[in-house]
């Protein structure tokens, strides 16, 4: 299979440039698992991965211009030459690796932890499995962060912006019946730019490969807000 | 060149489950927290667990910690210690109380108490009927706990190293442990961070097989580190092959998918664990489960074209529970094989996954080795989660009690280490022989010229491991794989790199960790070629009877000589009775 893959050294390269690559590979496998053997051959190859299935969150890149996990990308439905190249949007440190401050600071921005202001039960926090449902679809984010790079919204403001994935846990938390910092989270939101400068271009839906949707989050936070206001 | 340094009062290295527990309990102390990890902590391996954490909250069937702490020690074959066991097992409910206050999203009961799922090895009573004691958050159970841990800790303002990559600890002349040197992957460049304590909750060493349910970082670095420092490792022969992990690839299918009621066949369509474990079936202790599987491949009753594997069946259990108990299981198998749980048999086979041996600890995390009449704790060095051997686990351990231990012990550490703050308040000075060798180990990697790759030794320690060190073991085998493991330790002297890079450069990261993975295979080897019994995951074909006279006791394994030792198992438990050894029947 032929791959055309984005390097970078900044110690001896200049420029960026894309590099082809022929690999004799089964089409079944992963996009990871081809880049695991071009970097047998060729040791200065560069891009993060850890557990291979799709829970780590590591190995976000930009396939044929889509993003993706690596490991979770079948070969086969790739178009030859296959494309990769780093997630679009952040500075980039080497080949694939790009530097992911901009996207850990807006997570950390949202305040994600469980907020209670009660004296702690000796028990567990009661929830019904009607409540807790209210997690799935949001709790499972692995924090790859192909959503928040492939959304222009976050290319033009990554310092101001929150992005899909730390408002979709905005939103998990605001959605979650043991919180109680609700209207804390709600102000925090507010203004223009913070959760509004979503355009709802829905890249973030169309790329998650935990198909979590932080349109409809931030929709849901919309609403929130509109019920906190009356 | 000066050598930067960071100075702490506690030093974490690794932010799995063990790690940041730990480091939560030290930032809420107002100790100062440096959490140093090769990857954002987030992605670190506890991230896959699955089925979930033991406690005996009694949501679902009747149940208290002592039922809890008999199945551990039984499922440990005895070789488990009892002191360890009671504390672990006493702790657990509050544990996971703390836990779901922390914000972990465990499924619910209709009473809105915590679910919780049968997993093997688990009875009421004594040895009874069933338990279902693992609390789980569907099957994304390690992914919630280390998200939650992860998020409190940003809460508490720890101090994270992310992408920093451990290469050696750092003493003073007395043997204090006062920190680490560390590499910034980003720019290459190390660093040195002074600690009064330092914690190494660097997880296992799946790696150290071809075909096993771990990341790609799950080196063992923590391990070599102890070695290189002078501590023996304990219990190293005796590696967990998990039952079911999927054939040829090795991603977990977690035992979760036989809790809720899954089954393996095999090729007549048999359910052949009622032949093995009567009574406890499928949900028989994971060592027994993967003998019997690998017995049934090897009498030709295996599935597929080769008969190589053997079929779980999750096909009757219907849309609700695949959805709603085990939809990333159940994703995972469509992804990976292409086949659909509701409908089709899923092709599995024992896959390694669990390192019960490691960094003799005591219940406070301290690290301890032997002396003459006793034991000695080493001043500073602590170690949590799956890198450490308290031992809870013994000679196998059940599935849900490690994140249970990482969260336990990680917790206990860190309640212990603020202990050691108070009472020595001030840094020593270490010294710089030690630094200057940790800085040798990255320099080693400066030497130009041809050589053997990382990857080429890299699969065949792997390939070696699997085929001379794996479910079923002999004197003749084991010797031949002990060869084979220090001819490769020979040959990594010879290796190179082609890259000499400093920025983001993986390879040199790789060849370290080879390193680490080399020292702990000869370890594993060596530790299983002695010891002439079957225990637990240590199957020894040439000597199939446990044997308590001579081997009911602990390997502890030196670097130095390559040197074993051996040392009592702990069979006073803290104020229950003991539980005697018996024959292991499920
Ligand atoms: C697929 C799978 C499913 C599992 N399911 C369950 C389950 O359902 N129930 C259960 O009880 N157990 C389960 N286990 C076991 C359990 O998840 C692990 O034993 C446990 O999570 C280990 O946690 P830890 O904190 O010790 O290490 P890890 O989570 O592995 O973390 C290790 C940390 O150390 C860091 N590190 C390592 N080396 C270095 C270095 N040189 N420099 C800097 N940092 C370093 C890493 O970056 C990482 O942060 C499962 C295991 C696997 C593989
Ligand atoms: S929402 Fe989806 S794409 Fe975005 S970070 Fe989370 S898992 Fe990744």
């Amino acid at each position: 299979m032929r791959f055309k893959i984005h390097r970078y050294n900044p110690e001896t390269d200049k420029k960026p440039y894309m590099q082809d690559f022929e690999l004799e590979i089964d089409s079944s496998r992963m996009v990871r698992d081809a880049l695991i053997r071009i970097k047998a051959q060729d040791e200065s190859l560069v891009f993060r991965h850890s557990c291979g299935e799709g829970v780590c969150g590591s190995d976000a890149i930009n396939m044929n211009g889509i993003n993706g996990l690596g490991c979770l990308t079948r070969l086969s439905s790739l178009k030859q030459p296959i494309e990769i190249r780093p997630v679009p949007g952040m500075p980039i440190i080497r080949d694939l690796v790009v530097n992911m401050d901009q996207f850990f600071n807006q997570y950390r921005a949202i305040k994600p932890y469980l907020t209670v202001n009660d004296p702690e039960p000796e028990v567990e926090y009661k929830q019904t499995p009607e409540q807790r449902d209210k997690l799935d679809g949001l709790y499972e984010c692995i924090l790859c962060g192909c959503c928040s790079t492939f959304c222009p919204s976050f290319w033009w403001n990554p310092d101001k912006f929150r992005g899909p994935a730390a408002l979709l846990q905005a939103y998990r938390f605001l959605a979650d019946s043991r919180d109680q910092a609700t209207t804390e989270r709600l102000e925090e939101l507010d203004g223009p730019y913070r959760m509004f400068r979503c355009h709802t271009i829905m890249n973030c839906v169309n790329v998650c490969p935990k198909g979590l949707n932080p349109t409809k989050a931030i929709n849901e936070i919309k609403k929130m807000m509109l019920k906190d206001m009356l | 060149m000066t050598l930067p340094k960071r100075k702490f009062d506690t030093l974490v290295i690794g932010a799995g489950g063990g790690g940041l527990r730990a480091a939560l309990q030290l930032a809420q102390a107002d100790a100062s927290v440096a959490v140093v990890s090769k990857v954002f902590p987030t992605r670190s391996h506890t991230v896959a667990a699955q089925g979930g954490m033991n406690a005996a909250l009694a949501n679902v069937s009747p149940d208290n910690w002592h039922w809890h702490m008999y199945d551990t020690v039984k499922g440990s074959d005895y070789l488990g210690d009892q002191d360890a066991i009671e504390y672990m097992c006493r702790a657990a409910a509050k544990t996971v109380i703390e836990l779901e206050h922390a914000g972990v999203p465990f499924s619910r009961m209709e009473n809105g108490s915590i679910y919780q799922r049968p997993f093997g090895g688990q009875s009421q009573n004594f040895g009874g009927d069933q338990a279902a004691r693992t609390c789980a958050a569907a099957d994304r159970t390690g992914h919630a706990i280390l998200h939650s841990l992860y998020q409190q800790n940003i809460r508490s303002k720890t101090h994270f190293f992310d992408e920093y990559f451990a290469i050696d600890l750092v003493k003073d002349e007395e043997g204090f442990v006062l920190g680490a040197v560390v590499l910034e992957i980003e720019t290459g460049e190390p660093l040195l961070i002074e600690a009064r304590t330092t914690l190494l909750a660097t997880g296992g060493a799946g790696q150290l097989f071809r075909t096993n349910t771990n990341a790609h970082i799950n080196t063992g670095d923590g391990l070599a580190m102890a070695l290189r420092a002078g501590v023996p490792l304990q219990d190293m022969e005796f590696f967990q092959f998990h039952p079911t992990g999927i054939a040829g690839k090795g991603m977990l299918i977690s035992e979760a998918a036989r809790g809720e009621g899954g089954y393996l066949v095999n090729k007549d369509g048999e359910r052949f664990m009622e032949r093995y474990a009567p009574h406890a079936k499928d949900l028989a202790s994971r060592d027994v489960v993967s003998r019997s599987i690998s017995i049934e491949v090897k009498e030709g009753r295996g599935c597929g074209p080769n008969g190589d594997y053997i079929h779980l069946k999750l096909d009757h259990l219907g849309p609700e529970v695949l959805d709603k108990r085990l939809p990333a299981i159940s994703e995972s198998i469509r992804t990976f094989l292409g086949v659909d749980p509701s409908k089709d048999l899923v092709p599995i086979y024992p896959t390694a996954h669990y390192t019960m041996g490691g960094i003799p600890t005591n219940k406070s995390g301290q690290v301890v080795v032997p002396v003459d009449t006793g034991e000695e704790v080493i001043p500073g060095l602590y170690a949590a989660g799956e890198c450490a051997c308290v031992s809870v686990h013994g000679a196998n351990r059940l599935g849900g009690n490690s994140l249970l231990d990482i969260v336990v012990f990680g917790r206990a550490a860190g309640n212990d280490i603020i202990e050691f703050l108070k009472e020595n308040p001030y840094h020593r000075r270490m010294s710089q022989d030690s630094v200057d060798q940790a800085l040798s180990r990255i320099a080693r990697w400066d030497q130009k010229g041809e050589g053997e790759s990382v990857d080429t030794l890299r699969r065949e320690l792997q390939t070696t491991m699997e085929e001379y060190c794996g479910v079923f073991r002999t004197e003749e085998i084991l010797s031949e794989g002990l060869g084979k493991v220090l001819e490769l330790e020979q040959r990594m002297s010879q290796v190179r790199l082609q890259d000499h890079s400093k920025i983001f450069n993986t390879a040199r990261i790789e060849a370290m960790e080879l390193e680490n993975l080399i020292d702990i295979g000869v370890a594993t080897v060596t530790s299983a070629l002695a010891r002439q019994e079957s225990r637990g995951a240590h199957s020894r074909v040439d000597y199939p009877k446990r044997d308590d006279v001579h081997w009911m006791k602990h390997s502890l394994y030196y670097k130095e000589n390559r040197r074993l030792d051996y040392k009592p198992v702990r069979t006073k438990p803290l104020t229950v009775e003991s539980f005697p050894p018996k024959d292991r029947v499920y």
